[in-house]
């Protein structure tokens, strides 16, 4: 499966491991082993509040992906339509709806029904419709924790929406004491959140790593192994354990000086989710050409722990809402990523950027056009812009995409060939 | 219908037509020394705006006027047409009578749009609310917060910051304007022979080019003389119009519709300009009032997510309310909050057996025959099935 014999192996196999224990979970909850679920959304959201209750998150988008990567997606995205569901509809939602009205039951597990829909909304406005509809389709009860975006010029929340995210957070808390009918075990909320700010602490290290030249890992491709368990399992000793083997192994790889590929060529960032349907023959188009993601901002969904965040134990309201409101990528406005991208440009040393554009994913790609020209126009940064989607297989236009990459990285190879010969 | 009204009408038309920044322009040059505020849907607290001494003006899209000639390389082909030819309106100079710019949290072009004004027209300050989704306890707190923001930011513009004095007074004018209105869409359900769709339309559009109290005193005017109109009732059902409360439809579209053989007796478009089913209260703290009217008296809306009752059952009791035959679901093409609402829709109407049509639309259409004959047959199956 990977271009190095051995790469990664132990983390590959722990990872594989864990999220097996995980969707094992999963079905026995479903299949009545008493556990009680939360349905929640990846982006920033407070897995250690739920966790503190021993209520078990299922995470609709990471089942979807899951579906399209193995290629299950397409007959429940077409369950869905024949419900009235657009072909312009997010297929994440689609492909979730169609499996839920359809048995919940995957080739990795089956998805139990909800005790509570937590529709953290984190500046996806399809997350509000997603949690709304499900919320029609199942009793259980619904709960729109709102999170103010960012819109100020600080970049930053004002006092009142912290005070309006911990006052809800405080409301959850009565909500889940009612669900679970346990009172919140506040010294269990302190150790989970220190856990999380520990497993931050270590991602951010991680990541960090692929500063190096040549980056020990894919942040685009290989950054997935990673968030796996850092969304569904954040908050656990073994989230932590598996987060110190994985950066204990990069760091060797990195001291050895070896990376995901034979040769290093290129160094790029990648703007945008990757289109699961298809990973493995999307990476290919890229490690023909020696090109490795150092960085991406995909990885950054869940969380922005590399520019600094930390769950603090000793303010763990206040660092879960802080989480929330400021420290994940689709909470920020759209300018913000910008920046975001220039930072990992600069910092990462990068030579181009990659954008990939899906539809279903409005929140990242509507506009894309527009940073595509700031990048070339007024940083002449190189950037590529291919689209297909993240879910539907139908979007994919796999000889397209391949042209566009290749003639990308043609053009790449011969500026760098100019540049030698005018040098010599 | 007297002279004069149908004057009114005309001259609706007419600043519906003309090219938004001739429009955007007079409005400026009609009151010397005040600021534009371009609004963005779907709501917009008018009141605060007006009550800073600026004026608002809906930036609703660029209707079947104008050619997205660079929007096209900033947003995808995905992306519905109103976010494309906003920016348009912009990258063509069309926007340089406003001063600032309203966004809020509709959905996410609508949210990216916002970063990409900033970022393309440095000269136009812009503004983004972030109305609460979450109607619970903790709501009406954050959004007296929100607005007080927002006031902070429209004083810094006008250099003449709201009190409550004429906060007060904004809202019993906008509470005056959005009467009338309401009272056009009752005369349109009681007697929708009197006044089309489209007249209806213009009618209220224009609120959103010229000031309220111009606005006030024309609807003051138009309503009774639209109420004595001699018209006689046609044969068509009654139908309610849902899920154009973002991008607009061509008057057209609106025409054809009407002319295959319904009256539309309710309708959410503009609905933000008439957000409110009753007063806003006019007394007591006004950021309190306005507060409190969004969340417990506005209406229901693709774009609001208040899970005390669902969506459709809203629906489903303006169809009884208003006697109506069937539902028409009229949504813009890639407007995801439309289409996602259709499909709850869609389940609600069919269990209560109403008849419904799903139709799209993109404002820059101009081709609208197959769209009168899927609205015919729909009708025809309804009358004669």
């Amino acid at each position: 499966m990977n271009e190095n014999p051995g790469y990664q192996e132990q983390m590959h196999l722990l990872q594989k491991e864990m999220m097996g224990r995980y969707y094992a979970e999963l079905t026995a909850a479903a299949e009545g082993s008493g556990q009680k679920s939360a349905y929640m959304l990846v982006s920033g959201n407070p897995v250690e509040l739920v966790r503190a209750f021993d209520l078990l998150p299922v995470f609709p988008e990471v089942n979807a992906l899951q579906l399209a990567v193995k290629k299950q997606a397409l007959p429940f995205i077409q369950k869905a339509e024949e419900m009235g569901y657009s072909i312009d509809n997010c297929a994440y939602v689609k492909a979730d709806i169609g499996c839920f009205m359809n048995g919940r039951k995957t080739p990795f597990g089956t998805i139990p029904l909800p005790q509570l829909i937590l529709c953290n909304y984190v500046g996806c406005n399809v997350y509000l419709q997603w949690f709304e509809h499900l919320a029609e389709y199942d009793p259980a009860p619904v709960f729109n924790l709102d999170i103010p975006f960012v819109r100020t010029d600080s970049g930053e929340p004002s006092a009142e929406d912290v005070t309006y995210v911990v006052r809800q957070l405080e409301d959850l808390v009565a909500l889940c004491e009612r669900i679970t009918g346990k009172k919140l075990d506040r010294e269990k909320l302190r150790r989970i959140v220190e856990l999380s700010g520990q497993t931050g602490e270590l991602w951010s290290k991680i990541k960090a790593l692929t500063q190096r030249s040549p980056s020990p890992f894919d942040a685009y491709f290989d950054s997935v192994t990673l968030m796996a368990p850092l969304y569904c399992l954040r908050g656990t000793e073994e989230c932590l354990r598996f987060f110190e083997t994985a950066y204990a192994e990069l760091l060797a790889k990195a001291e050895a000086g070896v990376g995901p590929l034979p040769e290093e060529r290129f160094r790029v960032v990648i703007e945008g989710p990757p289109p699961w349907p298809y990973l493995r023959t999307f990476r290919d188009m890229f490690s023909k050409w020696g090109a490795v993601a150092v960085a991406s901002t995909y990885s950054t969904v869940g969380g922005l722990w590399e520019f600094g965040f930390r769950h603090d134990p000793d303010r763990p309201m206040e660092s879960i809402a802080s989480h929330m409101l400021q420290w994940n990528l689709t909470n920020r406005n759209f300018l913000q990523r910008y920046e975001q991208i220039r930072r990992y440009l600069e910092e990462w040393s990068a030579d181009a950027l990659v954008i990939h554009s899906v539809k279903s994913c409005r929140l990242f790609s509507a506009g894309q056009g527009d940073m595509r020209e700031y990048f070339t126009k007024e940083l002449g940064i190189p950037t590529l812009l291919v689209e297909s989607d993240i879910e539907d297989p139908r979007y994919f236009s796999e000889a397209q995409i391949r042209n566009r990459v290749d003639a990308f990285f043609e053009s790449l190879e011969h500026k760098r060939a100019v540049a030698a010969q005018t040098t010599r | 219908m007297t002279e004069a009204v149908q004057e009114s009408i005309e001259r609706c038309r007419e600043l519906l037509a003309a090219p938004f920044g001739d429009v955007a322009g007079a409005l400026k040059r009609d009151h010397p020394g005040s600021k534009l505020v371009g609004c963005f849907p779907v709501y917009t607290p008018a009141e605060l705006i007006h009550a800073s001494g600026a004026l608002p003006i809906g930036v609703i899209g660029g209707g079947n006027q104008i050619e997205i000639a660079h929007a096209d390389s900033r947003f995808q082909s995905f992306v519905c047409s109103i976010v494309k030819s906003s920016l348009e309106l912009g990258l063509t100079q069309r926007l340089e009578a406003l001063d600032a710019m309203l966004f809020h949290s509709i959905c996410d072009p609508a949210r990216n749009l916002a970063s990409v004004f900033k970022r393309n027209f440095p000269g136009i300050p812009v503004e983004y609310l972030h109305l609460p989704q979450n109607m619970g306890p903790r709501a009406d707190g954050y959004l007296v917060a929100e607005y007080r923001r927002l006031l902070l930011a429209l004083g810094e513009l006008t250099g003449t910051p709201a009190t409550d004095a004429s906060l007060k007074r904004s809202i019993a004018l906008y509470n005056r304007a959005r009467g009338l209105v309401r009272a056009l869409y009752r005369l349109r359900s009681e007697a929708p022979e009197k006044l089309s769709a489209a007249d209806c339309y213009v009618l209220v559009r224009a609120g959103t080019l010229i000031s309220v109290e111009e606005h006030v005193a024309m609807l003051e005017a138009a309503l009774p003389a639209l109420d004595a109109r001699p018209a006689r009732p046609k044969d068509r059902i009654r139908v309610v119009l849902e899920g154009s409360f973002c991008e607009q439809p061509p008057l057209e579209l609106l025409e054809r519709i009407e002319e295959a053989g319904c009256y539309l007796v309710d309708d959410d478009f503009l609905l933000g300009w008439r957000w409110f089913r009753s007063d806003v209260r006019p007394h007591g703290d006004p950021l309190r009032a306005m507060a409190g009217a969004y969340l417990h008296g506005s209406v229901y809306s693709g774009v609001k997510h208040d899970l005390r009752e669902p969506k459709a059952k809203h629906l489903l009791d303006k169809v009884r309310e208003l006697r109506a035959d069937a539902v028409l679901i009229l949504a813009a093409k890639f407007c995801e909050p439309a289409l996602f609402d259709y499909a709850l829709y869609r389940r609600a109407l069919d269990a209560a057996a109403i008849p419904h049509l799903f139709l799209e639309f993109e404002e820059k259409m101009w081709i609208f025959d197959h769209v009168r004959t899927e609205v015919e047959t729909f009708v025809e199956s309804m009358l004669f099935a």
